[in-house]
């Protein structure tokens, strides 16, 4: 059991189970699609989680780049033609060089310095994303093309639970993989110790930058992801509210935690699904939670729970 | 010329309203390491609940006494029941917390009043003065020279008080504070109750210029942050003078560079200054403990 529990494909083989036992008990198409929010947001958190849980480095701005992916859906197909694929890579691929650029001069701040860096190029992104009207349809949003590949269309929410689920599998793959490797390694001694990490010879601020890269990637793909599955986008996915949400999930899922990052995403898309019918007291009990969260559960949930059981294993 | 001074006029009023955002921030950040997202709710209580008070009849003075002494309680609420209980949380966790609070506080604030733009009358009448060309409200003198007594007065408090010397002695180091005899915590307390006075009168002077809303407070906190950084967090000149700077930058931005991205402006010279004084301007350069 301990065996298994250590393999660090567990937790991959875990979520990819959960993702198909999950389709034999969904009632209906409403749970089809909430679930398919739910690893959409799982995939940009665990992108984010390997920035703020491994590397250390806070981001409040990451919905640029969850904005910048769904738009590139969004704008591509419809201003060059291009296959929704086809952008959806190119979206990737730009928040990369993006990400690239930017995190350079970025990532050299530190604690609240970085906080405010990463809050004003967010900010940015979603002002010219709400002020480019004749691009991005303004603040009213704009319409994203149906998916279709050689001739099969993509529609209805139980194709996209398991399109968006299996790019939540690949994502917690690909990331335990890289927690795994050196770069994941030296990640986490800069994570503890810069000056430390720096001593046995860890390049500190080119690791910082991979890692920003990578879950800049993450974000840019889970937004094209939503704004495919949408089939409508608005500036709000790009927006400082979002920022705070993905971090929020990072937070209250567990620091460093692949399986956290998807607990903390379910809770915080199913929640305010439930909390609709408050209508009015919607942003009071969001509000509300998130203080209760914090406090109670300080050091997330996943970290919590496993801490728990320990203990009482030992 | 006269377009000149019209952009420093209107730039520095709303600079003063960021600078006091970002004084309440370094007071908050100072005392207790937490930067207060919900900083910007202080403004919004404050202008909100002199219009509803005024809007029942109470006189303006008694109004913006009721109003003042809301937001100090509601201040105090954050810090007892919100801020002190997740003591030893990492700042990231204090960021959502507080933000969360900035959500709670709007939400109650569209319950309790409305969704609706609200403006106050001008304390002394509308007819603008003439200034080598510019046109400035009287309204605007307010602003400033509340923004000038307020400054004036916390630093009689920090200087010439025990109270006023107990806050400072914390924020150097709050272990040898508490080792002296001083109660931390409720030195803590009092600085969120500061902050939350400061906001309130920034909210109630500045409303009859800029009206006020439920959902003003998010984009005062991030430029109220964003000023406080550009100054160096946790110098309250350097506070100052980024929330004025912040102001100016944006009235000259929209006036001869582009209106639709005035609210960009900070966050483009933040991110410029950053990169080059990674402290702040004010700021001390970060030397890493070894």
């Amino acid at each position: 059991m301990r065996k298994l529990m250590s393999n660090r494909l567990a937790v991959p083989a875990f979520l990819a189970l959960l993702v198909v036992g999950l389709a034999f008990v969904m009632p209906s198409n409403f749970y089809f699609r909430v679930a398919a929010l739910v690893w959409i947001s799982a995939l940009a958190v665990i992108g984010l989680n390997l920035l703020m849980g491994f590397a250390g480095q806070v981001s409040l701005g990451h919905a640029g780049f969850f904005g910048l992916g769904a738009y590139s859906v969004a704008i591509l197909p419809a201003q060059f033609g291009l296959h929704p694929v086809i952008a959806l890579i190119a979206g990737g691929a730009g928040c990369a060089l993006l990400a690239f650029v930017v995190g350079r001069p970025i990532l050299r701040l530190k604690g609240h310095y970085l906080a405010v860096a990463t809050l004003g190029f967010g900010i940015l992104v979603s002002m010219v994303i709400s002020n480019e009207a004749w691009l991005t349809g303004g603040p009213d949003g704009m319409p994203v093309p149906r998916l279709a590949l050689f001739g099969w269309r993509a529609r209805g929410a139980d194709t996209w639970y398991w399109i968006t689920g299996g790019l939540m599998v690949i994502g917690a793959l690909l990331a335990v993989n890289l927690v795994a490797s050196p770069t994941g390694r030296a990640l986490r001694a800069l994570h503890d110790s810069e000056v430390a990490a720096r001593v046995v010879g860890v390049d500190v601020g080119c690791y910082k930058l991979i890692v920003f890269v990578i879950s800049a990637v993450y974000a840019s793909v889970a937004g094209s992801a939503l704004a495919l599955v949408n089939g409508f986008i608005t500036p709000d996915a790009a927006g400082f509210l979002h920022s705070i949400q993905l971090v929020t999930m990072v937070v209250l899922g567990g620091m460093g935690s692949i399986l956290g990052s998807v607990v903390g995403a379910a809770v915080l898309v199913v929640l305010p699904q439930a909390l609709t019918v408050f209508h009015d007291y919607e942003h009071l009990m969001l509000g509300f939670m998130m203080m209760a969260f914090m406090i109670l559960l300080r050091s997330g949930i996943v970290p919590s729970l496993s801490m728990l059981i320990g203990g009482r294993r030992a | 010329m006269a377009e000149f001074l019209q952009f420093c006029a209107s730039g520095l009023t709303v600079g003063a309203v960021y600078a006091l955002v970002a004084l309440g921030f370094t007071i908050i950040y100072n005392a207790s390491d937490v930067v207060n997202f919900a900083q910007g709710e202080f403004v919004m209580i404050g202008g909100m609940t002199t219009v509803f008070a005024t809007a029942a009849g109470v006189p303006l003075p008694i109004a913006v006494l009721i109003a003042i002494l809301a937001a100090m309680v509601i201040g105090l609420l954050l810090h007892r029941l919100a801020i002190e209980p997740a003591r030893g949380a990492s700042p990231v966790t204090l960021i959502i917390i507080t933000i969360g609070a900035s959500i709670f506080l709007r939400g109650l604030a569209q319950i309790v009043f409305d969704k609706q733009f609200h403006s106050l009358p001008a304390f002394s009448g509308d007819t603008p003065i003439n200034i080598g060309g510019a046109l400035v409200l009287p309204q605007s003198f307010w602003v400033l020279g509340g923004a000038v007594v307020i400054v004036i007065a916390l630093w009689a408090f920090f200087n010439r008080t025990v109270t006023g010397k107990a806050v400072l002695a914390t924020a150097a180091n709050r272990l040898a504070a508490r080792l002296v005899g001083i109660n931390t915590s409720f030195v803590i307390g009092l600085s969120f109750v500061l902050s939350a006075a400061i906001g309130a009168i920034a909210g109630i002077l500045v409303t009859p210029i800029t009206l006020t809303s439920y959902d003003i407070g998010t984009l005062l906190a991030l430029k109220g942050f964003a000023a406080a950084m550009l100054g160096g967090m946790g110098n309250p000149i350097g506070a100052i003078v980024g929330g004025l700077l912040v102001g100016l930058l944006e009235a000259f931005g929209a006036g001869y560079i582009s209106s639709t991205y005035k609210d960009a402006m900070a966050f483009i010279v933040i991110l410029g200054v950053l990169f080059v004084m990674p402290g702040g301007l004010l700021g001390r350069a970060s030397v890493e403990r070894v």
